[in-house]
């Protein structure tokens, strides 16, 4: 717990502070094994995401990608019979490295620093457009806020996440109410207002429309300025779009990671070129 | 809607051959069958739904005849009489009925939903199986059975009939009703948003307290409900448990008087005005029951904005 408490401290004060190593390594992981029961559905994969870009996961259905993901923070072990073997080290701006699962690690303060998206809007049902955003804040470490300290979190929240301008005259209202694509951008206002380091989407937009789709690949673009990004996609053009890194997964295993650009033109490994140019998946 | 003019299609004309010709009679001759064979069993489905709501109405209908001549001002605010003398209500029958649901709810609300999310949280635990099918047991007991049990274990010890071992006799009767529907609708909510709360870094129980159970909630309120209205007329239960009385008591430590209890008693009595007076009271008891079924409606609805910060 002890290393925890530092990881806190440095890494939200330093939080609006661009570094002078921009490509720093932000999120690591190394030789991670995931299994659901006894099968293996990640074997050993070590892949380093850097600071303030956007990183893409692709690969074909079941090939690990989104228990990847969820490996980065803590939540596949969540899943009845599931366990994780290997390291993932969360390096704060000042230099704190951190391994989540280090013994010890409190997988639910973990997931504070690293927020999650999930591929369906998963807005709270009883709970308004304002509560949603700020149900992240009631568990934070600078938690128990005034409410007009939560009205400045939840518009900050949701004017990065491009949506203050729709609901800023019904944040009262029921969240349901809104359009999915409007939903799923409350569910990244939701992530974004307890100002985590890292964000993971989890093909944030594989159920809305193209419309939708375009604004929150804007989002990223946006938040990259800021942040660390991992998104899991099983759209190439998407990671294309919006990735400056690209990790190639397949059947579990790691085949490729390479500045996106650089995957799609000339990869090295031949199944990353049979798959980008679609002979499977 | 204008629909463009299609230019005639210059594929010459199709002639059927005289296979072709009977396959498409024969084909015709099967969805002709198929019609009619619809429409007789679409009318027997119609004739079963209408003789499904034929015994509410007919009850209803029956009681408003015989029971609102009954039902005076006098009836719900005067004790009864004794035979002969006109007049007399059922107060402390009404009165006795609610302390009875208040009382068993008291106890069956807790354990109930208590054991309700324990099966749904730990679903897959071998001890959650056995309550599960011990509960599905329980739901199917005589409820005579609960009221003899009631009676060797809180009436015979103590000597005397009382009011609270009515309400433990119909409080284990709403049990694994309250059991079964809290565990489905809390399953009924979406892994997803269970594991929403928990990527946001929110504990398991608080996981399970601020949005499972409260997304659940309108759904475990409609089972307390129907719950409720279930035991409103249970009257075997009662019988050699909190035994009726004639006279005003709401004490729990004492015989209390219950609608059902009354109904039955004026119902096998001799007298004419008695007998009216137990129709008017099965009024009073099915409309009990039907405002806690409309109540119970409601709560299903979507109940947005009903709780604070």
């Amino acid at each position: 717990m002890a290393t925890n408490v530092s990881l806190t401290s440095g890494a939200l004060a330093s939080g609006g502070v661009r570094d002078a190593t921009t490509d720093q390594q932000r999120l690591a992981s190394a030789d991670l094994c995931a299994y659901f029961g006894s099968s293996a559905a990640i074997r050993g994969i070590t892949l380093a995401v850097p600071d303030r870009s956007v990183t893409a996961i692709i690969g074909p259905s079941g090939c690990g990608k989104s228990t990847f993901l969820r490996c980065l923070n803590r939540m596949h072990e969540t899943v009845p019979g599931a366990r994780v073997e290997g390291r993932v080290v969360l390096t704060a701006r000042d230099g704190d490295a951190f391994d989540i699962y280090a013994k010890g690690a409190n997988p639910v303060a973990v997931r504070k620093h690293i927020g999650m998206v999930f591929q369906r809007p998963t807005p709270f049902p009883t709970m308004s457009i304002r509560d949603n955003v700020a149900a992240g804040l009631k568990v934070s470490a600078n938690g128990a806020t005034s409410a007009r300290r939560t009205d400045e979190v939840v518009e900050r929240a949701l004017r990065r996440a491009a949506l203050w301008e729709e609901v800023k005259d019904r944040l009262r209202t029921s969240a349901v109410a809104l359009s999915g694509g409007q939903q799923q951008r409350l569910c990244i206002a939701r992530a974004l207002a307890t100002e985590p380091e890292v964000i993971l989407l989890d093909e944030p937009t594989a159920s809305l429309d193209p419309i939708s789709t375009q604004r929150i690949e804007e989002l990223l673009h946006e938040l990259e300025r800021e942040m660390t990004i991992v998104v899991v996609t099983h759209n190439m053009q998407q990671a294309a779009r919006v990735s400056s890194r690209t990790a190639f997964l397949l059947n579990g295993e790691l085949i490729e990671t390479a500045p996106t650009r650089q995957l799609f033109t000339s990869p090295s490994d031949s199944r990353t070129e049979a798959y980008i140019t679609g002979r499977f998946g | 809607m204008s629909v463009p003019a299609i230019s005639p299609s210059p594929r010459p004309v199709h002639r059927p051959s005289d296979s072709q010709r009977a396959f498409a009679e024969r084909t015709l001759g099967t969805v002709r069958r198929r019609r009619i064979v619809n429409s007789i069993m679409l009318s027997l489905l119609f004739i079963a739904a209408v003789a499904a709501t034929l015994p509410l109405l007919f009850i209803l209908f029956h009681l408003m005849r015989l029971g609102i001549t009954s039902l005076t001002p006098a009836f719900f605010t005067k004790m009864p009489r004794p035979v002969g003398e006109a007049g007399g209500g059922m107060a402390n029958a009404i009165v006795g009925t609610l302390i009875l649901i208040g009382a068993a709810s008291a106890i069956g609300l807790p354990i109930g939903v208590g054991a309700g999310l324990y099966l749904a949280e730990r679903r897959g635990a071998r001890l959650a199986n056995v309550v599960r099918y011990l509960s599905d047991v329980l739901n199917g007991l005589p409820s005579i059975v609960m009221g003899i049990f009631a009676w060797q274990f809180l009436v015979r010890p103590v000597g005397h009939f009382s009011a609270l071992a009515g309400a433990v006799a119909l409080g284990a009767m709403m049990i694994p009703m309250l059991t079964r529907t809290t565990e489905e609708m809390v399953r009924l909510v979406p892994v997803a948003l269970r594991e929403a709360a928990l990527a946001l870094g929110y504990a398991k129980w608080r996981t399970s307290l601020m949005i499972v159970v409260r997304t659940a909630a309108p759904g475990i309120v409609t089972g307390a409900l129907v719950a409720m209205a279930r035991i409103a007329g249970e009257t075997a239960p009662l019988l050699f448990t909190v035994l009726g009385n004639q006279f005003w008591s709401v004490s729990l430590g004492e015989p209390i008087a219950a609608l059902p209890l009354q109904i039955f008693e004026y119902a096998k009595s001799p007298y004419e005005e008695w007998h009216a007076l137990a129709w008017a009271g099965a009024l009073v008891l099915i409309s009990l029951i039907l405002v806690i079924g409309v109540a119970a409606r409601f709560a299903t609805r979507e109940r947005f904005g009903a709780h604070g910060d």
